[in-house]
């Protein structure tokens, strides 16, 4: 890509690129443009992706609500939504030219701005793998089968004597298929490798290395194919990005952009030291969030923790300000009352909490967990105590514990309700403006660190400890409403320079 | 043979002792080897294995790394390792991983492993719990063998697989395949994903949920378990006899069906042979077909039986395993591997341990033994005098059928290495 500041330049339309109603991002743009439109470009695909995160949360993937806000959002955004049912026509014109054409050139923006670390390049896959796999479905037969041709995804097909053989286990696999459709349609055998979704979650028959998937279910290969595809991309996309960042129209924007999803992701210890290690019981019952309650009061019944729940634990109470050597003591004493000597402590987990703070090992500085990473990945199972008790336990169980932590009644199934709805962070609010007395908590919890520093502000008057977060978290909500008007806002400014430009990006992700 | 009541004089404080004599005179490094570097097929993969060793005092070592058969003896006589685990094989030399370049020094590949362990299942065995095991409770392993051999072969296509027993509390399983060696990260995840049925820490009561259909993978393990339940469950851990498992049982119905409890509570007044305790229970199973929750009979089966394995030991590619034939420091037993083929009567009790076979060494041999030496004499004649008796030690003892067993497992994948060289060969003619 060539860029030439303030001036658009209109190159051959690229019809034959254009003319679909999705694409693999295989090939990059060519086209020059000015860099108001690569700043808008960017920062519009950031809010769409964005709206993916937060809608995969609060609602399941692909139901009605789910796909008609996405609907909305692409709308509002001029992102490509829906095929219209009439091809032809929709396809070409010069509307959808315009949407298409943003949707490539932007996600390409995007690449140079997510591929630098791990975390980023983790995000941006994930989120871009949902918004495909949301237009993907919304195809029709015809227009899917064209999409599998033009980019060479050829799996093969078993033959209908084979099919009739394994009828009765295809049918069992999975509740999509029955015995009607077995016949009705094409099944592909595909090595295991290239399925890990079906093979993971089980929905799909497995014999002998083989995946036997039915057409209509072949969005799941494709989607693997596209996640691998784009993580080797974002590699490569990383190794050239030096010299991007020699462009110094480019490399502020850029960072501004990763640095907008991270928000605060509370590495930086600040006060740290200012948490005495007597202060923790009593700190645990006001001001933690549940699931650090009971990881504490877990590690006191049992002077012990799994690694599950050390690292979750450990890194948040990095995060709320305890020193290297608070840590050590703090674990130490309380494994010493269980079963482990101070010899074997010093020995085998002393090393891995110094590895918490990044002096061992790679010294990476690892990050407290947030609510995302507790509530999707790295589940519990027999002895562990860590996730996150909204999503990982027993509504019965849950309900007992909040009666012993003294919530209220009505409370309590206010909170079982929004579990129910899947909403967890939703639910753990609930906790803290219960726990607080508060009726509304004016901010939107997205990591423990996070539930601490709020309830820490709301009980000390917000006298000692300053604001430290960004409101980067609160704006996500709005900025979705107010999306559309920020955008052309941004347009409007083609006279000031970039420094002033960065400034408006700040005031996108920030309450207006 | 000998009886297991010498087993049991095993002293942890004899290590020491025992340690240099097992790697001088027991230990099967031609075997070890043979199996590690695969063939010769791939270039360094040897050479690039990281291993790991647990010294004296609790000294832990990694990224051990050796070039041949020879440099790996030595090491290990001269170290004595308590515990030996094996890693991952790196792109560089792992004993060399400070010398490479920030970023990348990888783990390449790795055998897709799994790792069962007894202090899983404590919320549902009553006779032992944490580190102790007994014949009651070895079933579990017996079953969780059973149905992820079978997975694996079946489903996933596996063939090379080596069940070894831990030593103490459980069993490993090592996939050898060429394609498992292979498998990314995500892939690894996915496969222990597809076998795990039992969910949830101790905040969850209810484990495993089924739904409409049952896959078939869940019907063929169901079959497993189906075969040891009634004389596992039912009468060896008694879960229907005393009122408070009974209970446990009880509380994995489904709470909407409100009525089910209370009448099998009722019903377990008059009736108190658990075998038909557990008939009362898939009555009303089956009472409710077709209403959600009504496979609660299956599910309460596989709560109680179905293998736990460890995610995050079969996901990564650079996660270290306990490696086969090493020693377990707290029982002195060996990691031997398992021959499936007398799994129902395998008894972790009867593995040798290392004061057992050292002493086994220096019993004077019989007259039987004899003739095996001649024989072995006629064969290896090749070979010389120290190799000979090192062959013929651990023959001596109860080590033996195990080193055997091992050997077949080598010898099947033998065959594609023959196979694969030749292919190699061929191409590098066809120049």
């Amino acid at each position: 890509m060539q860029f030439m500041s303030r001036r658009k330049k209109y190159t051959n339309p690229q019809t034959e690129l254009y003319g679909h109603a999705l694409q693999f991002y295989g090939q990059p743009p060519l086209e020059n443009i000015s860099l108001t439109e690569f700043e808008t470009f960017a920062v519009e695909r950031l809010k769409l992706l964005k709206t993916v995160e937060n809608l995969g949360v609060s609602y399941v993937k692909q139901t009605d609500q789910y796909t008609m806000k996405l609907d909305n959002e692409s709308k509002n955004l001029n992102f490509p939504y829906r095929a219209e049912t009439d091809d032809r026509k929709s396809q070409n014109g010069p509307r959808e030219y315009e949407k298409q054409r943003k949707d490539h050139i932007s996600h390409f923006i995007l690449r140079l701005a997510y591929c630098q670390t791990e975390d980023l390049r983790r995000w941006f896959i994930q989120q871009e793998v949902d918004l495909f796999r949301y237009r993907f479905n919304v195809l029709s037969s015809t227009q899917k089968q064209d999409f599998l041709k033009r980019n060479n995804l050829q799996y093969n097909t078993i033959s209908p004597k084979e099919k009739k053989a394994l009828q009765e286990n295809l049918v069992n696999s999975s509740y999509t298929i029955s015995g009607i459709k077995v016949e009705g349609q094409d099944f592909y055998k595909v090595p295991f490798q290239d399925a890990l979704d079906l093979v993971r979650t089980r929905k799909v028959y497995l014999k002998a290395g083989f995946v036997y998937i039915p057409h209509q279910e072949i969005v799941t290969i494709v989607l693997n194919d596209f996640r691998t595809r784009l993580s080797k991309a974002l590699a490569l996309t990383a190794r050239s990005l030096p010299a991007v960042h020699s462009d110094e129209r480019l490399q502020p924007l850029l960072n501004h952009l990763s640095h907008a999803y991270v928000g605060q992701d509370y590495s930086i210890q600040k006060n740290v030291g200012k948490i005495s290690l007597e202060q923790i019981d009593s700190l645990s019952g006001k001001s933690f969030p549940l699931c650090m309650r009971q990881l504490h009061q877990s590690l006191r019944e049992n002077h012990h923790l799994r690694h599950g729940g050390r690292m979750q634990y450990g890194l948040f109470l990095k995060g709320i300000g305890l020193s290297l050597e608070q840590a050590l003591q703090f674990w130490r004493s309380e494994f010493v009352r269980g079963k482990v000597d101070a010899d074997k402590f010093d020995k085998a987990y002393a090393y891995s909490i110094r590895h918490m703070f990044g002096k061992e090992g790679k010294r990476t500085d690892y990050t407290p967990y947030s609510c995302m990473k507790v509530i999707l990945s790295n589940a519990p199972s027999q002895g562990d105590h860590h996730g996150c008790p909204f999503r990982h336990s027993d509504p019965e169980l849950l309900k007992q514990k909040l009666q012993v932590y003294k919530v209220s009644p009505s409370g309590i199934s206010q909170i079982l309700e929004l579990v129910k709805g899947m909403h967890y962070q939703l639910a753990c609010q609930k906790y803290f403006e219960l726990t607080h007395n508060m009726e509304d908590s004016s901010f939107s919890l997205s990591h423990p660190n996070q539930y601490f520093i709020e309830s820490q502000r709301v009980l000390g008057g917000g006298k000692d400890i300053k604001r430290e977060m960004d409101t980067s978290q609160r704006s996500q909500e709005n900025s979705a409403a107010r999306g559309s008007t920020s955008a052309r806002e941004a347009a409007a400014n083609t006279s000031q320079d970039l420094a002033e430009k960065t400034e408006d990006l700040d005031s996108f992700f920030q309450d207006a | 043979m000998p009886s297991s009541s010498s087993a049991s004089d095993y002293d942890p404080a004899c290590l020491p002792d025992l340690l240099p004599l097992y790697y001088r005179r027991l230990f099967p490094f031609s075997q070890y080897f043979r199996w590690l570097n695969y063939g010769g097929v791939q270039k360094n993969y040897f050479l690039n294995r990281e291993f790991s060793f647990t010294l004296k005092d609790d000294i832990y070592v990694r990224y051990q790394s050796f070039s041949t058969q020879n440099e790996l003896e030595k090491e290990m006589q001269k170290m004595n390792p308590y515990k030996i685990d094996i890693g991952a094989i790196y792109s560089h030399r792992p004993n060399q991983h400070n010398t490479v370049k920030s970023g990348t020094f990888q783990a390449l590949e790795k055998e897709l492993v799994f790792d069962i362990d007894m202090t899983d299942y404590d919320d549902v065995r009553s006779c032992c719990s944490a580190a102790d095991i007994c014949s009651k409770c070895w079933t579990l392993m017996t079953i969780a063998i059973r149905i992820l051999d079978r997975a694996l072969r079946e489903d996933f296509g596996f063939q090379h697989l080596l069940w070894v027993y831990s030593g103490r509390r459980g069993v490993h399983c090592w996939v050898c395949d060429e394609a498992a060696r292979k498998l990314s990260v995500a892939a690894r995840s996915a496969v222990a994903e597809y076998l795990s049925l039992v969910k949830g820490g101790d905040e969850t009561v209810k484990k495993v949920v089924l739904t409409d259909p049952i896959h078939p993978f869940i019907r063929e393990s169901l079959t497993v378990v189906e075969q040891y339940f009634p004389q596992y469950a039912l009468q060896e851990q008694d879960i229907l006899g005393r009122k408070e498992s009974v209970d446990k049982v009880l509380a994995l119905t489904p709470e909407d069906i409100l009525f089910t409890i209370k009448e099998l509570q009722q019903d377990f007044q008059n009736e108190k042979k658990p075998e038909n305790r557990w008939e009362l229970i898939k009555d009303q199973a089956s009472r409710k077909q077709g209403k959600k929750g009504h496979h609660f009979e299956k599910e309460i089966m596989l709560q109680y039986c179905y293998p736990r394995l460890d995610v995050n030991v079969s996901k990564g590619v650079n996660h270290l395993l306990k490696s086969p034939f090493s020693v377990h420091p707290k029982t002195g037993r060996i990691s031997v591997p398992m021959d499936l083929k007398e799994l129902d009567t395998f008894d972790p009790f009867t593995v040798p341990t290392i004061s057992l076979i050292c002493e086994e060494l220096d019993r004077p041999r019989t007259g039987e033994e004899e003739e095996k030496v001649e024989d072995i004499k006629e064969k290896e004649n090749e070979k010389d005098a120290a190799e000979r008796r090192k062959i013929r030690d651990y023959k001596r003892t109860s080590l033996a059928k195990y080193v055997k067993h091992f050997d077949q497992f080598l010898d099947e994948m033998a065959r594609l290495w023959k196979g694969e060289l030749l292919r190699k060969s061929d191409l590098q003619k066809e120049f």
